[in-house]
């Protein structure tokens, strides 16, 4: 099976992660900037993160048979510092239409000061005059209210919910989401936000529709292989193989290509060569290039 | 110093627009009008920036055709312009950039070094090589400069390769280098706009030294260094070294380089060779011909 992890920070991942997921059948991966662990200090480093995405991330990726693409926006938190989010955002219109932006995202809320508020209007607001997909941030405290909140903005600025994924869901916030027409992703973090035990229960609750599996995978004690795990333990728990591939594959795919910018050919007719260079960098140290010439030796079905 | 070519930006966009009109569907050229007219009546830079990344969501990525026509077109426009390798994105990028209004030189310049300093590969490329139609040509020098230093092959190779201004406007210090790194890197030489005319002792020095390096270490060179050589002694040295080899395709080069050479001593060296002379007296041996027989040009 093929599987797609359409939230998940590789930057913070190692090159041996990228490995391990391509042997258990993960395709593409998302990206949505975020931050770093610690706050930024300067624009700098918010335009250096982003030119990463799009450029050595996105390479690094292709290097092990993984197509990389991103969202691109000001994370919640960091909207908190007004000085430094005004400048975020005269950056974003200079990558948010790049070659491999999915969306503008993540957005949303964390504390809910009026500060996110701010500047997650302006980033709908940037959507909508992109024509561009939007995923959204649901906060980890006051969630309910917060998700809630973010859905209301969406529509006030004229978003129609199958162009928003709304993410980090629980048992509390899937029902609305659904009713309300957002794609309802699930992030499946070790204690924090979603187990996949819990996970499949909800697939047997709500079914497949518009219900997308992600990991999330950061810097913290996080899993990689979040999204093939959960597949594997639907199957064994008796969830219908296609309800499986549908929110573990099908669903993202649908969702994101509607950017124009993710589509399942990117991945079925791509090849590695590790003998290309990035900048000069290889992502090898002393190893001996691999190049494939065809997807058909690298796919596990 | 060399001779200034100021390009006129509306010709070149008038080229632009109508190679691609013929190419891109109606949809499309509507949206790359519709921005354009925004950005060349003072839009807001964030109009600019979205839609010069935008342009392969729009436009595609297919290969831009050109006729006979158009390539003589581009030239009268700018001489040594040659679009003839360019996408269709890449056309649609430079007609955004030349809708940018560019009287207020500051701003301008400003705005262009926002989308140099945040471009991804694709983008870096479309804006080397429109270098030489952009106005202020001169204030672009260390940008290009900045371009020849990146470590991306196709980032080079947009500025150094069928582009004119490097010949145009790099001082000696700038266009040695580049020669220099076109050769360590593996580009063709002859796909330097007139490199002839900008050859120079230092970097037949240059050259000659490295030659001598790669020799010490038995490797070889590309026999299209020699093109730049024969200004001293020693250099003609080098040039007998390889005129003795038994690599055709080096003695042939190394014979150009002699019949080119200002000095006496190079006609005595190549009058050695009579086989070689013959063919060069004759015609039949040309660096144009070198380069399509032996090097593979299209040209
Ligand atoms: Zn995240």
């Amino acid at each position: 099976m093929m599987f797609i992890d359409p939230h998940i920070h590789m930057i913070s991942r190692t090159t041996y992660d990228y490995m391990v997921m391509r042997e258990y059948g993960v395709v593409a991966v998302i990206e949505p900037s975020f931050w770093l662990g610690q706050p930024r200090t300067s624009a700098g480093s918010f335009k250096d993160y982003f030119s990463s995405l799009v450029g050595w991330e996105r390479f690094r990726a292709s290097q092990f048979g993984i197509q990389h693409y991103c969202t691109i926006g000001l994370n919640p938190k960091e909207a908190n510092n007004e000085a430094l989010a005004a400048q975020v955002m005269e950056l974003l219109p200079l990558y948010a239409c790049k070659e491999g932006v999915v969306a503008i995202g993540e957005i949303g809320y964390d504390d809910m000061t009026p500060a996110e508020d701010k500047y997650f209007c302006q980033q709908l607001e940037l959507a909508q005059e992109l024509d561009m997909l939007v995923l959204i941030h649901t906060p980890h405290r006051n969630k309910k209210t917060g998700a809630s909140r973010s859905m209301d903005r969406c529509i006030e600025y004229g978003l129609a919910p199958s162009r928003v994924i709304i993410d980090h869901n629980n048992e509390e916030t899937v029902e609305e989401v659904l009713a309300r027409g957002f794609w309802a992703a699930f992030t499946i973090y070790p204690h924090t936000k979603m187990g996949n035990a819990r996970m499949v229960e909800i697939v047997r609750q709500y079914g497949c529709d518009r219900i997308i599996v992600d990991s999330s995978a950061d810097w913290g004690v996080s899993d990689p292989l979040a999204v093939p795990k959960t597949a594997q333990l639907m199957l064994e728990r008796g969830i219908p193989e296609a309800q499986v591939r549908a929110v573990c594959y099908e669903n993202a795919l649908a969702a994101y290509s509607q950017s124009n910018q993710f589509s399942e050919s990117d991945w079925l007719t791509s090849t590695i060569d590790q003998r290309e260079l990035y900048y000069g960098n290889s992502v090898l140290r002393g190893q001996t290039p691999v190049v494939e010439t065809s997807r058909d030796q690298i796919l596990i079905e | 110093m060399n001779l200034r070519t100021n390009c006129d930006v509306t010709q070149a966009i008038q080229l632009l627009h109508n190679c691609l009109s013929r190419q891109i569907s109606r949809e499309a050229l509507n949206w790359l009008e519709e921005k354009t007219n925004y950005i060349s009546q003072g839009a807001a830079q964030r109009l600019f920036y979205t839609a010069f990344s935008a342009v392969p969501r729009y436009l595609g990525k297919q290969q831009l055709t050109l006729s006979t026509q158009d390539l003589r077109a581009a030239a009268a426009i700018r001489p040594g312009w040659n679009p003839q390798h360019w996408s269709v994105d890449q056309a649609g990028r430079t007609l955004i950039v030349l809708s940018l209004p560019h009287t207020d030189v500051e701003k301008y310049l400003w705005i262009l070094e926002q989308v140099f300093t945040t471009a991804d590969v694709r983008e870096l490329v479309a804006l080397y090589q429109s270098l030489p139609l952009l106005p202020h040509p001169e204030k672009h020098c260390a940008r290009a400069a900045e371009g020849v230093r990146s470590n991306m092959t196709s980032v080079f190779n947009a500025v150094a390769l069928r582009n004119p201004y490097p010949a145009d406007y790099f001082d000696d210090l700038a266009w040695n280098q580049m020669i220099l790194k076109a050769v360590f890197v593996g580009s063709p030489l002859y796909l330097i706009h007139d490199s002839d005319r900008r050859a120079n002792p230092e970097l037949a020095k240059m050259l000659v030294d490295y030659a001598r390096e790669r020799w010490a270490a038995k490797r070889s060179v590309t026999p299209e260094l020699w093109r730049f050589v024969g200004y001293s002694e020693g250099e003609l040295q080098a040039l007998a070294k390889v005129l003795q080899t038994n690599d055709i395709v080096q003695q042939e080069a190394a014979a150009l380089a002699c019949a080119h050479s200002p000095l006496p001593q190079a006609q005595k060296l190549l009058a050695c060779y009579p086989h070689l002379q013959a063919a060069i007296g004759r015609g039949d041996l040309t660096w144009s011909r070198f380069s399509r027989d032996r090097l593979g040009a299209d040209v």
